[in-house]
């Protein structure tokens, strides 16, 4: 799982140009399914045929990450950019980002008085070109970069960037590998998009109209010096979501998670998220309504490209959805 | 169909949006029950009674849309000691908290107070400053074994709050907002049995409002109205606040103008009200009412949308205040709106010159 | 139409009747079929066999909505759609479907403390005269509801430079009008002219629902700020620079292969664009893509300086770039072109 974590981790797919994930992730699902599709959004479905009598049900994790995409090319070649989804400056400032034809650049700040006045606008790539002309050949406005960070393993913990959602990539690839028998059919979705508004996940569960969906993705934890108050900790297990931003998870089917995790001997804890929103959250308001869920990974330093995870919370998360899948849901 | 004693009972019941179905959501079904054809539940706990019409098919179909859900407060941990730290859901203004009676909706409920430190203890910069929420957190007196015990994260937590019978026809208390909505669509229900009524009419008491008014979008999208109102509550005048900014409590509904509202189903509330007599305020909406009707109006391809509003005192507070006769107008003109309403009047919904 | 009738016309969100007649007008005159839905959306339709292309310019424009008469007669308002408080003092109007003159006062410099004058004032600070003394002569000609919009005369500033008001997004209208005197053979063609999207998207949304389209195209006005005090990388757009091509905004991320597309045809036609510099914004892309099962958009727009304020600038030679882009774009997507 390891190797896989640092695969997925490791390839280029900010919103929008998921093109090379998605070919990753191609590959690791393709014998375990049945169908393959990419819809309008570029939205990864992957449907697996359950043995009749059961649900319609969605796993979805995000694919894309965060990242930046080029505004401007100044006339000495330096790149300006936007943000694609939550990126923080000062996160930002000394990173290294590349494109998806392979060009890297490094992040570079203007003279600031006051390290308050730091904002994205103040911030610009320098990918070594001398001239707009040169800077053009290798990149054009609205091509799109990510961080450049490779995964680093620190035994039972790993760090990368685009943890969010990669890991939840993981965890569904993981559940379509181990997953022997199921009466229901499933639809992995590796949804685009939902860096910037659950976009992907919302027209993914339009056509698909499931009867259950349930996102897996990371979650925030309380658990270093000083931080956010919040009850979830690395390595206390799966966190069953009760509510975050973009939904209430359906209390039926948050129930049923939690006595499938007591039945199981799963370690789990229970999610509040103040801030943040997740796929359930636009999958609960499709056509007029679906039970949505969340089974979340705890992440630490979540949106900087050190985001750390723990094996055995990313091993309770798969054992949980292998479990659901395997249960009549019947919540 | 007696308003006082259904809001005596409505407001006292518990409801945070995305939890109606521990509580609210019963009582709602249970009043509806007899006024309507049948009543049915879906996936996000929005409680529909239907009450056929009896005009030729294709029937109109009208949505009314009062929301049961109130905010409140849910737990987010359970601190060394036993004192439950929360966050709000929906729009809570954290300066009616400090001091605030709350139950928490445990394994049993648990009635609990939200602590501050007391003035001796407080220095005079300190007092300048509103509380943070995040400092905040609620004392069940319990020990911390048995708080752990009975409540888990994400329990959910209501303002504790017996209502206030004032003076005249006012009446004061939590979850008004729109629970008074409620009791208009219970009103008019139970005031179209004096009309013949072509259309079919589907009450909804909506849930998850004040989350973002994802009850009313998930059920539009199921009932696919051809009209939708809204029935919610709008600012009544209160010192400090201009008086074009808010309407006045015990002069009757307000009708929302603005892109929000189909001008026909406005102009049609306007008529019924003047037919029967009821007094109406404006309330001016320049876009977005923040209302169900907002979430109905782009629901599938469109839906002509009318907002119907009860001026309310203290928004968001426990005590918020209202006229009961508002609530019964209301109600009524609706009822007479509805059965106004044939084949023909939704045909020129769609023309616009 | 010409743009000089389109942005003389009154369309304030929500209050687009005057924008929809005249444009049902020419659809009737040029022999167009045409519904309208319950939003009050126009949406044409050419063309019976091939993709279903959503192309969609909207009809209304930011303006003033009047909330309370004072007893003086006075008008209380406030503002339909994102407009700077700024902008407002010391402008013309017409209030409500008869015009009434009105003027935004503000109280004399003479009468100002001195940090009065460096304040902003804000909208609920600001009132329309009309002229009236009383409450009760106000009421013979305003009512609560009734909408305002800026009274601005089209002008041409220079040869091919034009000002008026409402540019955003009668330009995408007139864009829009142009396409439909075209013959379309292998595209079914829903020309949408839509309401409210000032206020959040709302026609747009709601027709492209109804319409389920393949692919999805927005026609604007959009942002450009190549004036004094911008540096160059926050500017957005340039006027007289081309048909501007977003890269992304608030409610979408245009498809590449339609962006690449449009800026292929750019590039073999000798058809000047730029892109859109800017990720701030939004326009009824972002609710097109996102209608059932979702389709592929982009936006296809013509800079206007001062957006949002009474006095909008833009050059016709960028209007005559955008028409050209996308009848060739459209052309391309009959030729077989798909995302």
């Amino acid at each position: 799982m390891k190797d896989l974590i640092k695969r997925l981790t490791e390839t280029f797919g900010p919103s929008g140009s998921e093109g090379p994930i998605r070919e990753v992730i191609r590959k690791e699902v393709e014998p375990y399914v049945d169908e393959i599709r990419v819809d309008a959004l570029g939205n990864f479905i992957c449907f697996k045929k359950g043995s009749g009598g059961g649900k319609k049900v969605i796993l979805d994790a995000h694919m894309d990450e965060i990242g930046a995409i080029v505004t401007h090319i100044d006339e000495n070649g330096f790149l300006r950019f936007a943000n694609i989804g939550g990126v923080s400056p000062v996160i930002s400032l000394g990173q290294r980002v590349y494109f998806e034809n392979g060009t890297f650049g490094v992040i570079g700040c203007e003279k600031l008085d006051d390290i308050k006045d730091l904002k994205l606008e103040k911030l610009y790539i320098d990918i070594g070109a001398a001239s707009r002309e040169e800077a053009s050949k290798k990149v054009k406005v609205g091509d799109m970069a990510a961080f450049f960070q490779p995964a680093i393993d620190l035994g039972n913990r790993m760090v990368a960037k685009a943890m969010d959602d990669r890991i939840g990539c993981v965890v569904v690839i993981e559940v379509l590998k181990r997953l022997k028998q199921t009466a229901h059919d499933i639809y992995a979705v590796f949804a685009s998009q939902e860096e910037v508004g659950l976009r992907g996940a919302r027209v993914a569960a339009y056509g698909i109209n499931p009867d259950v969906g349930i996102a897996f993705d990371v979650t925030g934890t309380g658990d270093t010096p000083k931080s956010h108050t919040m009850d979830v900790s690395l390595g206390k297990g799966a966190a069953i979501k009760v509510k975050d931003s973009s939904l209430i998870c359906h209390p039926g089917l948050r129930d049923y998670l939690v006595k499938l995790a007591e039945e199981n001997g799963i370690p789990y804890q229970m999610e509040v998220l103040e801030r943040g929103g997740t796929d359930s959250g636009a999958i609960q308001l499709t056509r007029a309504g679906i039970p949505a869920g969340v089974i979340s990974i705890p992440s630490r330093y979540i949106h900087s490209p050190c985001e750390m995870v723990d094996l055995g919370d990313v091993e309770a998360c798969v054992k949980l959805c292998v479990a659901a899948c395997e249960s009549p849901l019947d919540f | 169909m007696d308003v006082r004693e259904f809001l005596k009972t409505a407001s006292l019941a518990h409801g945070v949006s995305g939890f109606e179905f521990m509580d609210i959501a019963s009582v709602a079904r249970d009043a509806m029950e007899g006024l309507v054809d049948e009543v049915q539940v879906d996936v996000l706990g929005n409680v529909i009674g239907v009450k056929y019409g009896q005009g030729p098919q294709p029937r109109p179909k009208i949505m009314l849309a009062g929301h049961m859900d109130e905010i409140g407060l849910i737990v987010t941990k359970i601190e060394e000691g036993g004192f439950l730290k929360f966050a709000p859901v929906g729009g809570v203004d954290q300066r009616v908290l400090p001091a605030h009676e709350v139950i928490v909706y445990g394994k049993r409920p648990l009635t609990g107070v939200i602590g501050v430190k007391p003035p001796h203890l407080t220095s005079p910069e300190e007092a300048r400053k509103a509380h943070k929420m995040e400092d905040l957190f609620i004392d069940t007196g319990l020990p911390e074994e048995e708080v752990r015990n009975l409540v888990r994260v994400g329990d959910v937590v209501t303002f504790k709050r017996q209502v206030s019978e004032l003076m005249g026809d006012r009446f004061s208390g939590k979850a008004l907002d729109d629970r008074a909505g409620v009791a208009v669509i219970l009103v008019c229900l139970d005031e179209l049995r004096k009309y013949k009524v072509d259309a079919d009419v589907y009450a909804v008491a909506t849930t998850q409002e004040e989350i973002g008014l994802r009850g009313a979008l998930v059920s539009s999208y199921g009932i696919e109205p051809d009209i939708g109102i809204a029935i919610d509550v709008c600012h009544g005048e209160t010192p400090g606040v201009p008086e074009w900014r808010t309407a006045s409590v015990g002069k009757g509904p307000a009708l929302a103008q603005g892109g929000n509202i189909h001008p026909k189903v406005f102009a049609a509330l306007e008529k019924a009200a003047k037919e029967i007599g009821v007094k109406v305020q404006n309330e001016i909406a320049p876009a977005a009412t923040g209302t169900d009707a907002w979430a109905i109006q782009v629901t599938r391809a469109g839906v002509a949308t009318g907002l119907v509003s009860i001026p309310l005192r203290y928004m968001h507070t426990s005590v918020e205040t209202l006229a009961i006769s508002d609530v019964e107008d209301a109600g009524r003109l609706l009822a007479r709106f509805i059965a106004s309403v044939d084949a023909g009047f939704v045909k020129e919904l769609k023309t616009w010159i | 139409m010409d743009l000089r009738t389109l942005t003389s016309l009154s369309g304030v969100s929500g209050n687009e009747y005057e924008v929809r007649s005249a444009i049902i007008k020419e659809l009737e005159s040029m022999g167009i079929s045409y519904e309208c839905d319950v939003l009050g959306n126009v949406i044409a339709r050419k063309g019976n066999q091939g993709p279903k292309v959503l192309v969609d310019a909207h009809m209304d424009e930011v303006g003033l909505i009047i909330t309370y008469i004072e007893k003086d007669g006075f008008l209380r308002f406030r503002p339909v759609g994102g407009i700077d408080p700024r902008v407002l003092v010391s402008k013309r109007v017409l209030v409500g479907k008869e015009k009434i003159p009105g003027v935004i006062g503000a109280k004399a410099i003479h009468l100002q403390e001195r940090d009065e004058r460096t304040r902003v004032i804000p909208t609920d600070r600001l009132f329309i005269d009309i002229g009236a003394e009383s409450r009760e002569q106000a009421e013979k000609k305003v009512q609560p509801g009734d909408y305002v919009v800026f009274d601005t005369e089209y002008e041409e500033l220079s040869p091919g430079i034009v000002k008026a008001k409402a540019l955003d997004d009668r330009v995408g209208c007139a864009l829009l009008l142009e396409i439909l005197k075209q013959d379309w053979q292998n595209i079914q063609l829903y020309a949408v002219f839509a309401v409210q999207e000032e206020v959040g998207l709302r026609g747009a949304r709601v027709a492209a629902f109804a319409v389920e389209p393949d692919m999805g195209i927005a026609l604007e006005g959009t942002v450009c700020a190549d004036i004094p005090g911008t540096d160059k990388e926050f500017q957005a757009t340039r006027l007289g620079k081309g048909a501007a091509l977003s890269i992304m905004d608030r409610g979408s991320i245009p498809d590449r292969a339609m962006l690449n597309q449009l800026v292929k045809i750019a590039e073999d036609e000798g058809i000047p664009y730029q892109f859109r510099e800017a990720t701030s914004g939004g326009n009824d892309a972002g609710v097109i893509q996102q209608a059932k099962a979702g389709c592929p958009v982009a936006s296809v727009s013509v800079p206007c300086r001062y957006i949002h304020t009474p006095c909008s600038v833009m050059s016709m030679s960028d209007f005559e770039a955008a028409r050209k882009l996308i009848i060739k774009f459209l052309e391309s997507v009959e030729g077989g072109f798909r995302p």
